[in-house]
């Protein structure tokens, strides 16, 4: 193989080939690891936008999330010490309910998104920005607080083990390590979107939400409940919202940091864009912007041998740091243009006068 | 009547039968205690102007509005609808006027949307839903594949697939609003097929129209509406359409305006071999040519979508053609902007007047100046002149007779035949060369539909080459000296406006004239 390298000019595309590969296989792991807010936080622009409400908040969603999961989960630590680890997933009980606090977050910060945008007709991209101008203000206020006087968090959840023979398999056990050997929301991600496309595009309720989102008005001629379906949708996006919150401080991390959603909130809407508004097609977006960050670290860490690596070392280590943000330009300005936003998206439903 | 008729006649119930139904909206009567039946089987036409009250009538059966007294019984039973999943419940269902399908879905799942067909708690059974509705519409004659999107169907086809809706959901009571409107002559004959089969399997259909020949041809009864009154019940044996028009209008209207010959002189408009793309990048017009001359007018028909929104934009500088060129008296325009053209004496009605005529928000006055703002006498230097505008707004309120309280009103306040007046003010009211007009009365009552007609011949009088489109076949037969029929981008032909039959301009329209030229070639 390594004779193709040696090639004039096609040499260093296979020599390129060759590193991506190396590079996807061996960091697969955590390249699913950071996919997880993104996927999550898409998911979430899924629910929304597919119901016709545009929802830019799901940084500071998850940012609230993260906040409130770290620290609800600290608080019942520090009131029950002691609790074991379960077998699976090291799951305690401060941490389940600092995952169900960070879950009920996302949902009150979405239902105010959706009184906001359905009942009041603001403008939605007004309250999006106002949720996360307020959360990142209160978190970061909060924490100013706390760390005044600091105390032990609850941990994070561990990662399964899956048995050694299947992620030995040649070829494909780098895959079943990759998907499996993760903490329960990451492993979850993968599963509800697969679980939303199907919903979306099979069941009563995706039916009804994509018509809402395309032609409220139609809908209401048949009889649907624009406002209730909408209102329903925005909460359970929050779900989502909440999980890739709780991804932050109980799962990959085990710390609040003022701030640390760190524009994912927004690589996830560039995902949902990517994606054309498809549970799968978000995922597999959000798995390329992950991965163009894992790439960006790889080749200043462990940079290819020969030609390759001088000339990819060549690159200043900002733009090597910048290269998920690059990639997000190009790929938004390429194909954003094409993809075709659900027709209601952004503007509020007034009922026909039934007075 | 035969006396088993007449013993007959108590025990059979009207299908419905609407009571006294007042509905009042601040300031006005929609509905004035309106009495309506509807038999079984049979074809109601409830004919009247726009804002006669007749929609109201269908809101309130429909559910979408509550009205303020009155009954509505179902087979004699009194009922009560509070929303559209009421009415669907009891078998009624309505094809509004702006059909209600989502473009991007397919025909099964629009047919579905709200009633659907499930295999289980959650998901839906498409399978047997496709199987449903090509049953369905094989009994009622067509052929449709339930997989297709609705976006890339015709309109008459869309129209369809809102009747098997209503079918699928087994409506007994059938509501059309202005069904025809948009459809081809051949297409409403389609439909008016589909129609009578419905109402041989026992359907009672509403057929909500404003086309007196259209009424009289499918109709059993007609009852018209005139300002939330109904001032008439007739069947069609016993009625004409002047009959039926001063019902519906109040006074006796004299419906075939003949307008006048014109006398044509110079070619002020030419096109050649014109090509323009869409929005979306693909050939929208294709290889047009044609000459408008001064004082005449030449009408454009063909069914919506076939290139004369983009025909007339790149006629009036909004779009840049990809070939051909565009002369006015003779000069090359074709790279020109609106402000150059409108400088040069072309004039333009959109058929979109919210978003390309008039600013709503602005008031009349600014409305009226909007193309001439930048110039004397409105403005003096960078400045404007509030009272020259003024005097301006004045004036055209007077002549155009813009029904409003003041010039400083807000365009949005007028009604539709106001701001359209408004429209004709600022674009008739000048020294013209070429007078645009697309679809210049779309959505005017009577009245307005006269006064444009009325404005439009004398600019064509005074010498103007008035170019027409319109997707009322009705109004470019009665107005235009040449007809163009424009198919698939293309203009396939010309034909004399007074001679034109408008049984050949919709085979035109709807096929381009290949089934006639294969005709032709058969007898051949």
């Amino acid at each position: 193989m390594s004779g193709l390298f040696e090639i004039p000019v096609l040499g260093i595309i296979f020599q390129l080939l060759d590193f991506l590969i190396n590079v996807f296989t061996l960091n697969g792991v955590i390249i699913l690891a950071l996919t997880a807010p993104l996927a999550l936080g898409a998911l979430c622009g899924v629910m929304n936008e597919r119901s016709g409400v545009v929802n830019i908040g799901i940084e500071g969603m998850m940012l609230a999330s993260a906040f409130a999961g770290w620290f609800v989960a600290a608080v019942v630590a520090q009131a029950m010490p002691g609790s074991t680890p379960g077998p699976l997933f090291g799951f305690t009980v401060p941490l389940l309910i600092g995952l169900l606090a960070a879950v009920a977050t996302g949902m009150l910060v979405s239902a105010l998104h959706a009184w906001l945008s359905i009942t009041i007709r603001a403008d939605q991209i007004i309250s999006g920005t106002m949720i996360n101008i307020v959360a990142l203000g209160l978190t970061g206020y909060f924490d100013l607080l706390l760390s005044q006087n600091p105390f032990p968090s609850a941990g994070t959840f561990s990662a399964f083990d899956p048995p050694g023979w299947l992620v030995d398999l040649p070829f494909v056990g780098w895959l079943f390590r990759m998907f499996l050997n993760q903490n329960p929301i990451t492993i979850s991600v993968i599963v509800l979107a697969v679980l939303l496309q199907i919903w979306l595009f099979r069941s009563r309720w995706g039916l009804r939400t994509r018509a809402v989102g395309e032609h409220p008005k139609a809908a209401e001629t048949v009889g649907i409940n624009v406002i209730r379906l909408r209102y329903r949708n925005v909460i359970l996006g929050g779900v989502f919202a909440g999980l890739g919150g709780a991804w932050f401080t109980l799962d990959f991390g085990n710390l609040f940091q003022n701030g640390m959603t760190n524009g994912r909130g927004f690589i996830a809407l560039a995902a949902l864009i990517f994606g054309r508004w498809h549970p799968m097609g978000a995922f597999f977006a959000a798995l390329l912007f992950a991965a163009s960050g894992s790439l960006g670290i790889a080749i200043r860490t462990a940079p290819p041998p020969g030609q390759l690596g001088e000339l990819l070392q060549s690159i200043p280590e900002q733009v090597l740091s910048a290269l998920p943000y690059i990639v997000t330009i190009v790929v938004l300005a390429g194909v954003v243009g094409r993809s075709i936003a659900p027709a209601a998206v952004g503007q509020p439903y007034r009922r026909e006068s039934t007075s | 009547m035969t006396q088993s008729s007449r013993v007959a006649e108590p025990v059979i119930a009207p299908a419905l039968e609407m009571r006294g139904i007042t509905k009042r909206y601040p300031g006005v009567v929609a509905n004035d205690a309106i009495d309506l039946r509807v038999e079984p089987g049979e074809i109601h036409a409830l004919l009247g102007e726009n804002g006669a009250g007749k929609s109201t009538l269908m809101n309130v059966l429909y559910g979408l509005a509550r009205p303020d007294e009155g009954q509505i019984l179902l087979d004699g039973k009194p009922i009560t609808i509070s929303g559209p999943s009421d009415a669907i419940a009891q078998g009624i269902s309505m094809v509004h006027q702006h059909f209600m399908l989502v473009p991007v879905l397919s025909v099964a799942e629009n047919i579905l949307l709200g009633d659907e067909t499930m295999a289980n708690a959650v998901f839906l059974d498409r399978e047997e839903a496709h199987r449903r509705i090509r049953k369905l519409g094989q009994r009622f004659g067509f052929e449709i594949d339930p997989e297709e999107r609705v976006g890339r169907l015709s309109v008459g086809w869309q129209q369809r697939v809102e009747i098997l809706k209503a079918l699928y959901r087994e409506a007994r009571i059938l509501v059309l609003d202005e069904p025809t409107a948009v459809l081809t002559p051949q297409e409403t004959k389609e439909i008016f097929a589909v129609l009578r089969r419905l109402k041989d399997e026992g359907h009672s259909i509403i057929f909500i129209s404003h086309k007196l020949y259209e009424v009289l041809e499918i109709a059993d009864r007609i009852t018209v509406i005139r300002r939330g009154k109904v001032v008439g019940s007739r069947l069609p044996s016993e009625t004409n359409e002047d009959d039926l028009a001063e019902l519906m209008v109040g006074r006796e209207v004299q419906l075939t305006v003949d307008w006048g010959e014109s006398h044509p002189t110079d070619v002020l408009l030419t096109v050649e071999r014109l090509s323009a793309r869409n929005d979306r990048g693909r050939e929208a017009v294709r290889d047009v040519s044609l000459e408008v001359r001064a004082g005449e007018i030449f009408g454009i028909a063909g069914v919506a979508g076939n290139g004369q929104e983009e025909l007339v934009e790149a006629i009036t500088g909004l779009r840049t053609p990809t070939a051909g060129r565009i002369l006015i008296k003779g000069a090359d325009v074709t790279h020109e902007g609106p402000r150059r053209l409108h400088q040069r004496g072309v004039s333009f009605v959109p058929a979109d007047r919210h978003r390309f005529a008039v600013v709503l928000g602005f008031s009349i006055a600014d409305n009226l100046v909007l193309t001439d703002y930048y110039a004397s006498p409105y403005a003096r230097g960078p400045v404007r002149d509030d009272q020259a505008i003024q005097e301006r707004a004045v004036e055209a309120i007077g002549q155009f007779d813009i029904r409003t309280p003041s010039a400083t009103v807000t365009a949005g306040t007028l009604s539709g035949g106001n701001q359209q007046k408004l429209v004709v003010a600022r674009e008739f009211d000048r020294e013209l060369a070429l007078l645009v007009l697309d679809q210049p009365t779309r959505g005017l009552d009577v009245g307005s539909v006269e006064f444009i007609h009325r404005q439009a011949i004398a600019k064509r009088d005074a010498g103007t080459a008035i170019l027409l489109v319109s997707a009322e076949l009705d109004e470019v037969l009665e107005l235009s000296d040449r007809i163009g029929v424009m198919y698939r981008g293309r203009l396939v032909a010309i034909l004399d406006g007074p001679t034109a039959d408008r049984e050949q301009l919709g085979l035109l329209m709807a096929t381009g004239g290949r089934e006639q030229a294969a005709a032709v070639a058969g007898a051949a």
